[in-house]
């Protein structure tokens, strides 16, 4: 293919992604603090400056100083380290469950989406079922019954995210099934994988793309309240849902570092994530502006 | 062109309008100026576009939040409206002027029932209490001639029918009996012979009770039906205005003149809807039979939801031939051109092409069938109809690759070339292109595999007419260039007169006739075909073919 | 039988599926824990043999339709086990936490209903003026806050700081007795006795709790309210009304906002099934002697008959929530009762 309707469209994408940013600039916050996410979750271990793990009996409970940033903890850990290292792990989780549950959320929902009848029968009360529990309730049901392991922890955070996907695939595909383009690649030899493979699915993408992103805050978020009370992750792994749940002892009594960097830290990545979607949004489909 | 403007009942003078929009301000209506005389029906003409809403819009003052008056005077009786406070404006509003809109069940509230939906305006502007809101609701009903007033007061708007849901709109709108009704297009997306219906009912009406009204259409042939006076605009300009006739048998401006002559009308050819007219495309000499359908029959649903979409319909297309497929929504001839396309199986009957059986192989797999690339289809909506991740080139391509053992390099550019699309727009993507060229790309594309057969689906149903005119010609071009049979399905008996050599119209899934196209326009002699033929609007016979006979030695460019 | 009852009775079969499903799955979920489940009844000084005779007295020997089978039996008995570390049924013990939990669940979806619709149409209606950017904030902020972090906050600054908060242990200060137990929600029960001072005091209990959880669920509901206003009020009825010269109150609230309700409707449930997530969070933080946090406790212990009961008496509680939703939203919009 000729560069030129590359460079044509580019320019006037990017002219649009440059007017949304420049039209809402808390979506290019929104930007700014995701690459700073992923920066931290790459080099964290590198940057923090004292060892995540290493306690220091005399200097416990210290408030937040110049030594230490964001205080030091009962056992005299560097809060500010911990909650850095902990950026990786955080993530990781909820980049695999997302991952996990978009691959195949976006398999049986375009499949049932597309040809309907009893594929769409069956994957639509699979679906259901997942959507009759309460979601947060069901993963902590499915990691008690696997094993409190970080794996399950995974496994049960895509397993609530997949209804969300599989929904939007469905929807996205569905209301394309019959549009004239896919009408016309028919016409045009294309078979009914390749209509809905080269199609109708790059078409659905973009509302599934903001959907990642709004999902990846929730996703970061259930982790994180699954280890809140004590599943998958274990101390002392430094990670923020348990950072929280530990410091949480040390509120009543005045010293609130322990707790609110980290729990910070988790507001400000899924802040992030939320933002990004919205700011997707508003690229990908200006008219679902709300 | 204002004899005693005091005396008018609607004066607007110099209006301007402007949207801000996220590329800046746009000028929607640019100084526009026109009149309304007591008991007078104005007609504002214009294509998608032209600014014709947005100035009835402006008189109401219910212009949505990004709208803004920018300039000019609205007097209606002697009142500057613009003066009115808001509170003023909404006493006002359904009690003096009314207005009318296209979609009609998209117009009510969904969830209300359509009794209180008129109780509601009655009672705002004190027409009745709370005991005879009721009664007078009911005679609102009646007054649109709906037939079993008492039952279908207590109907919500999802259990009407189109048309009926627009005689309820119009019972909201006269029901505290205004003096000014204001339709805007109220009979788009509605069935021709629905159309006529409400049509006429709102010019009983609106004479009957003394009132002015103005008619906001995209159709000069309706404008010309009903209205006294016309005003056509565009570009959010006044182009021209006048009396129907005059106006029709001799327009002044250039643009007026190019829109009266690409509505389709008796008498005129293909060729003379464009300006300047070029002489109609000759049409090829028949062949063998291309396509036989017999008893074809398709059934949806089961048990008792079950529906008969087409019902035992069979027909033939001779090489070369075009044969108009013609009838309103819902009477199958969608579904008859998706089984003929291959994309739908029919529950029995046989599709046969050459002599030799289609419908052997089902249509999910006859993407892969050698037969593919001889059927093709141009679709209704062109902007649907072509990926939007697509070029215009891509797009194109696409059957070239699949269906042929060319190559698309130097192919897509012939096509181009064919469909008068130029190679510079190739690289685009649709939302790039304008209405006609996405129509030409579309049909860049069923060519590509060298179709014989070529199903038109209302390929001119979405674009505005003066494109409309274009493309038929196009087409008309197409078929004696390439010699391939069309199957031209469309609603308007008269779009299809211009290509067709024979038409069948279908209603319920079945045909009701067959015949030569100039004879069945000349005398039908099926009630519904008449009925279809009589209800749509035709244009005064201005413009004679002979009249524009010197004009004929100009080429079109388009 | 009128239309209407036939509806409801319609939609209420429709639940069927959904609670079969959810029995479905808890009874795998019974069925997957880690290692052997016989070996883990039988405790750390089990022998083989023990076990196995565990194994058989629990029915793990018999094909898996049998010990479905059994398993709907009891569920029907209402047996859901003993819970490990009491010794009691788990049914007695969730029946005992419930109340609490409702309490809280519903102050805070009271709470949040109250703010959030009316902050959703006010932003809708004046969009793009301060109150709609105020609304946009509030919603992006509300659904980044992790539920146990904003209630440890709230307890930092009204407990620690500001001490207008009691400590954020249980129900009630240990100086009031608990009043005799009629709805099973404190302050209803304490009202009803006319023991004011035991109410407030209840109320001061479930103040920041039920904030807590408000705050979370606020955000999606204010959302879809600003959202649903927004698209009703552009809507071509809307413009019919105007045109009809419909005074500005009767448009927004008669015709946009009956309208705009519907979605809404269809979002409680979505804002149910966080509300009870958030619900086992905000108990632990709180320690609110709810059903949550008696899932927290025994999640600790290793107590799996007492988690998944609880999974199973919540999904329970959902579906019969979902299932008012429907016949609520069945009885609104007219266009339900066609089929």
């Amino acid at each position: 293919m000729s560069p030129t309707p590359i460079d044509s469209r580019q320019r006037g994408f990017l002219d649009h992604v440059v007017y949304v940013l420049g039209e809402n600039p808390i979506t290019a916050i929104a930007f700014a603090l995701f690459a700073l996410i992923v920066c931290v979750a790459l080099f964290g271990p590198a940057l923090a400056p004292y060892d995540p793990m290493e306690s220091n009996a005399a200097r416990a409970l210290e408030p937040p100083s110049a030594d230490h940033w964001f205080g030091t903890d009962n056992l005299g850990r560097d809060v500010f380290s911990r909650v850095l290292v902990a950026t990786r792990l955080d993530l990781m989780i909820s980049v695999a469950a997302v991952a996990l549950s978009f691959v195949i959320g976006a398999a049986i929902g375009s499949a049932a989406g597309y040809w309907g009848g009893w594929i769409d029968a069956v994957t639509g009360r699979f679906v259901d079922t997942i959507m009759a529990f309460p979601l947060f309730v069901l993963a902590m049901g499915i990691v008690a019954a696997m094993g409190n392991t970080v794996e399950n922890i995974i496994y049960a955070t895509a397993i609530i995210n997949l209804p969300f996907y599989a929904r939007v695939a469905r929807a996205e595909v569905r209301i394309r099934r019959d549009a004239g383009f896919a009408q016309a690649a028919r016409l045009s030899g294309n078979t009914d994988l390749q209509v809905l493979a080269f199609h109708i699915f790059p078409n659905a993408l973009p509302p599934m793309m903001v959907q990642i992103s709004l999902n990846m805050g929730w996703a970061i978020l259930n982790a994180a309240g699954l280890s809140f009370i004590g599943l998958g992750v274990r101390p002392p792994t430094a990670e923020w849902g348990i950072m929280v749940a530990e410091g949480a002892n040390f509120v009543v009594s005045g010293e609130w570092w322990l707790a609110f960097f980290p729990g910070l830290a988790l507001m400000c990545a899924v802040f992030a994530f939320n933002l990004l979607g919205d700011g997707l949004r508003d690229i990908f489909d200006p008219r679902q502006r709300t | 062109m204002t004899p005693g403007t005091q005396t008018m009942f609607l004066d607007v003078q110099d209006l301007s309008v402007t949207f801000s929009t996220r590329r800046g301000i746009v000028n929607a209506v640019r100084g526009v100026t026109f009149s309304l005389a007591k008991g007078e029906t104005l007609g504002i003409v214009g294509e998608s576009g032209s600014g014709k809403s947005v100035s009835s819009y402006a008189v109401m003052r219910i212009l949505e939040r990004s709208g803004r008056i920018a300039g000019g005077q609205i007097t209606f009786d002697g009142i500057d409206l613009s003066s009115l406070t808001n509170r003023e404006m909404r006493e006002l509003r359904g009690r003096e002027i009314s207005m009318v809109f296209q979609n009609p069940r998209a117009a009510l509230n969904p969830i209300r029932k359509v009794g209180h939906q008129i109780e509601d305006v009655l009672r705002r502007h004190a027409r009745a209490t709370r005991s005879t809101a009721k009664a007078q609701a009911i005679d609102a009903l009646k007054a649109v001639r709906i037939e079993d007033p008492e039952k279908r007061y207590n109907a919500y708007p999802f259990e009407l029918s189109g048309g009926m849901c627009q005689r309820v709109v119009i019972a909201i709108a006269l029901a505290c009996d205004p003096r000014l009704l204001i339709a805007d297009e109220p009979t788009t997306g509605l069935d021709v012979t629905t159309q006529k219906v409400v049509m006429e009912l709102l010019a009983d009406l609106t004479k009957s009770r003394g009132m002015s009204s103005i008619l906001i259409t995209h159709d000069l042939g309706l404008a010309a039906e009903y209205c006294d006076r016309i005003v056509v605009m565009k570009d959010g300009q006044v182009v021209e205005a006048g009396d129907p006739k005059a106006l029709f048998a001799d327009p002044q401006d250039p643009y007026t003149r190019r829109l009266i002559r690409s509505t389709p009308r008796p008498g005129a050819q293909i060729g003379d809807l464009v300006e300047p007219p070029v002489p109609s495309p000759t049409r090829p000499v028949l062949g063998a039979p291309l396509l036989e359908v017999r008893s074809l029959r398709k059934v949806f649903g089961h048990g008792a939801e079950q529906s008969v979409a087409v019902d035992d319909i069979s027909f033939d297309i001779r090489e070369g031939e075009t044969l108009g497929l013609v009838g309103e929504s819902g009477c199958g001839k969608s579904t008859t051109s998706s089984m003929i396309m291959r994309l739908l199986d029919p529950t029995s009957g046989e599709i046969l092409m050459d002599g030799r059986t289609m419908t052997d192989v089902p249509a999910a797999k006859f993407a892969r069938d050698p037969r593919r690339g001889s059927l093709q289809m141009v679709f209704q909506d062109a902007t649907d109809s072509i990926n939007p991740r697509f070029t215009a080139r891509q797009a194109i391509s696409d059957p070239i690759r699949r269906l042929t053992d060319e190559k698309p390099a130097g192919r897509v550019e012939e096509l181009a070339a064919q469909v008068g699309l130029p190679e510079a727009l190739l690289d685009r993507f649709p939302h790039q292109l304008s209405g006609g060229q996405k129509a030409r790309v579309g049909i860049a594309r069923a060519l590509a595999s060298r179709p014989r057969l070529l199903i038109l689906d209302e390929p001119t149903a979405a674009l505005d007419v003066s494109i409309q005119a274009i493309v038929l010609n196009l087409l008309a071009e197409l078929r004696a260039d390439l010699g391939v049979s069309y199957l031209f399905v469309s609603h308007d008996l008269h779009v299809v007169r211009l290509l067709c050599d024979r038409v069948i119209v279908m209603r319920k899934g079945r045909v009701v006739e067959e015949g030569a196209t100039e004879s069945i326009m000349r005398a039908p002699t099926d009630p519904y075909t008449r009925s279809l033929l009589d209800a749509t609007p035709i244009p005064p016979a201005a413009l004679e073919p002979q009249g524009i006979g010197p004009e004929r030695h100009s080429q079109a460019t388009v | 039988m009128g239309p209407r009852t036939k509806l409801v009775l319609h939609r209420t079969l429709q639940a069927i599926p959904a609670l079969v499903g959810v029995v479905v799955v808890s009874f795998i979920l019974t069925r997957m824990l880690p290692g052997d489940p016989a070996a883990y009844f039988a405790g750390p000084a089990a022998t083989e043999a023990s076990i196995a005779e565990i194994r058989d007295a629990m029915g793990l020997n018999d094909p898996l339709p049998i010990q479905f089978l059994n398993y709907v039996r009891d569920l029907l008995g209402g047996d859901l086990g003993n819970s490990l570390s009491t010794g009691q049924p788990v049914v007695e013990e969730l029946a005992r936490r419930l109340p609490a939990s409702l309490e809280l669940t519903l102050t805070a979806l009271i709470l949040s209903c109250v703010i959030a619709l009316p902050l959703g149409v006010a932003a809708a209606v004046h969009q793009g003026r301060w109150i709609d950017h105020a609304c946009r904030s509030l919603v992006t902020a509300g659904v980044s806050l992790p539920t146990f972090f904003t209630g440890i906050v709230l307890v930092y600054v009204f407990y620690y700081l500001l001490g207008w908060a009691p400590s954020p242990l249980g129900r009630l200060d240990f100086v009031y007795l608990s009043p005799p137990e009629v709805t099973g929600f404190y302050v209803i029960d304490a009202l009803l006795i006319g023991d004011v001072e035991t109410a407030m005091g209840a109320v001061r209990q479930l103040i920041l709790p039920a904030s807590t959880l408000a705050l979370f669920t606020l955000a999606p509901l204010a959302r879809m309210a600003r959202a649903a206003m927004l698209q009703a009020l552009s809507s071509d009825y809307i413009r019919t009304a105007r045109a009809a010269g419909l005074g500005e109150g009767q448009v927004v609230f008669g015709y946009a906002f009956q309208n705009a309700m519907l979605p809404v409707i269809t979002t409680l449930g979505m804002v149910f099934s966080f509300m009870l997530g958030a619900n086992v969070l905000v108990e632990k933080v709180f320690s609110w002697p709810g059903i949550g946090s008696y899932a927290v406790e025994a999640l600790v212990v290793s107590d799996y008959a007492a988690v998944q009961g609880f999974v199973l008496a919540m999904a329970i509680l959902f579906v019969l929530l979902n299932l008012t939703i429907d016949i609520i939203y069945t009885l609104v919009d007219p266009r339900t009762r066609e089929g």
